[in-house]
């Protein structure tokens, strides 16, 4: 099974490390979730597996190659994101047809399925889209493009709910149908936590998480009580978050709930609550 | 979970909710002995779940013996199912219902002679 390779990838920009030693590989087959907070580094990865932007240090191997400069490898991989990057006075269907010139597998006839699907008029500009049809757009074109390695940068911003629901039947879709894999970062976690096979979760530069989704979610509990007795219980314990309100509290708590008191109530976090335990809090 | 229906809870890992979901459909009799039951690409962009997860749902149910596979077909309802998974659920309906019933009961004060009167169509008071 083909795979993608980051290894050890840094990325240093004038003031600030975006990357810092980032490994992970991505194989076909399987759905990754990219998720982080803003500015943690998830599109700059994301610009990294398309040559958009390149590594100060480390590499992006597709099959044991660099995709540096490898126009070969490089077909095999498609990326979109937020960036206007296709110029907008481009119409949808002429971005599809410029496409074929360097993805060979890209699909129109599907891309055109999927325009009626989404209600979009293929025959209109980018410039005279809405921010949601735009992004439509950007996704169908990922989705038809053909290439084995789709990496999708927020694909759900300014989608309405009845979109995002679309979009990930269609992921899905294309996923049985072509095997490719998929990386999509999101901020729509408890939406998305279905979809993803695996999670990758990036903080401030560094990959903190690479894990199966629902080992992930039990990797850690919520214990719930009063706080002397929450205190007392989460006492010695690598506790991820904690927070009060008035003589109670919630911690989440890292690893498998062991002798629980009475005192404590015990529950499972959502994706979302964990993840925003481990990048550092809602404050 | 917004993007599933139907909406799956947080607390079990969604594997085990898929099989559970598909065990309602054989209580029910929505889903008969010999019926087909969807397959892991239908049932994946139905629940828009992952298909690696929905092939661990369905796993469960093979474990169970209540499918079974006809080669190239797909997965059917092996005869016995609706009454393996009655007869499974009966077993935990203690732990499910009656405990949890107990345990709120305790908190609230209502006595098991209340919650008698109540299982019988009164109204406790």
């Amino acid at each position: 099974m083909s795979m993608m390779e980051f290894k050890a990838v840094c990325k240093d920009y004038r003031k600030k490390t975006a990357l810092s030693g980032v490994s992970f590989t991505v194989a076909k087959g399987s759905i990754y979730g990219l998720l982080g907070r803003n500015g943690a580094g998830k599109t700059t990865l994301v610009n990294m597996a398309d040559n958009r932007d390149f590594p100060t240090s480390g590499q992006v191997l597709l099959d044991g190659e660099n995709i540096k400069e490898n126009d070969k490898a490089l077909r095999r991989i498609y990326c979109s994101g937020v960036e206007e990057l296709i110029p907008t006075y481009m119409s949808v269907k002429e971005v599809l047809a410029s496409m074929r010139f360097f993805y060979k597998d890209c699909d129109a006839d599907y891309a055109t399925e999927l325009c009626k699907r989404f209600g979009l008029d293929p025959k209109k500009k980018l410039s005279q889209l809405s921010t949601g049809y735009r992004m439509i757009a950007k996704d169908i074109f990922a989705l038809a493009s053909g290439a084995e390695f789709i990496f999708m940068d927020e694909p759900t911003l300014g989608l309405d709910p009845n979109h995002r629901e679309l979009l990930y039947k269609v992921i899905l879709e294309r996923f049985s149908e072509t095997e490719a894999a998929f990386v999509i970062s999101t901020h729509q976690i408890d939406e998305c936590a279905g979809l993803f096979e695996r999670c990758l979760i990036i903080k401030e530069g560094q990959l903190i998480a690479n894990e199966d989704s629902d080992k992930l979610r039990r990797s850690a509990y919520v214990a719930e009580g009063k706080t002397v007795d929450v205190e007392a219980y989460i006492a010695g314990k690598e506790v991820l978050s904690c927070e009060s309100v008035g003589s109670f509290s919630t911690a989440c708590v890292k690893g498998e709930p062991q002798n629980v008191p009475d005192s404590i109530e015990i529950s499972q976090p959502s994706l979302q609550q964990l993840l925003i335990a481990l990048t550092g809090g809602g404050e | 979970m917004g993007a599933n229906y139907p909406s799956f809870n947080d607390t079990e890992p969604l594997y085990i909710q898929i099989a559970q979901w598909l065990e309602d459909k054989i209580v029910t009799g929505q889903l008969g002995t010999d019926e087909q039951i969807p397959s892991t690409t239908e049932l994946s962009q139905r629940l828009r779940i992952n298909p690696a997860t929905v092939r661990k749902g369905v796993t469960i149910l093979v474990d169970k013996g209540l499918v079974y596979k006809k080669r190239g077909m797909g997965m059917y309802v092996a005869e016995n199912a609706n009454k393996n998974v009655r007869d499974d659920r009966r077993v935990k309906f203690y732990d499910d219902y009656i405990k949890p019933l107990i345990a709120e009961a305790e908190r609230l004060g209502i006595s098991p002679e209340d919650i008698i009167d109540m299982l019988k169509g009164g109204d406790g008071k």
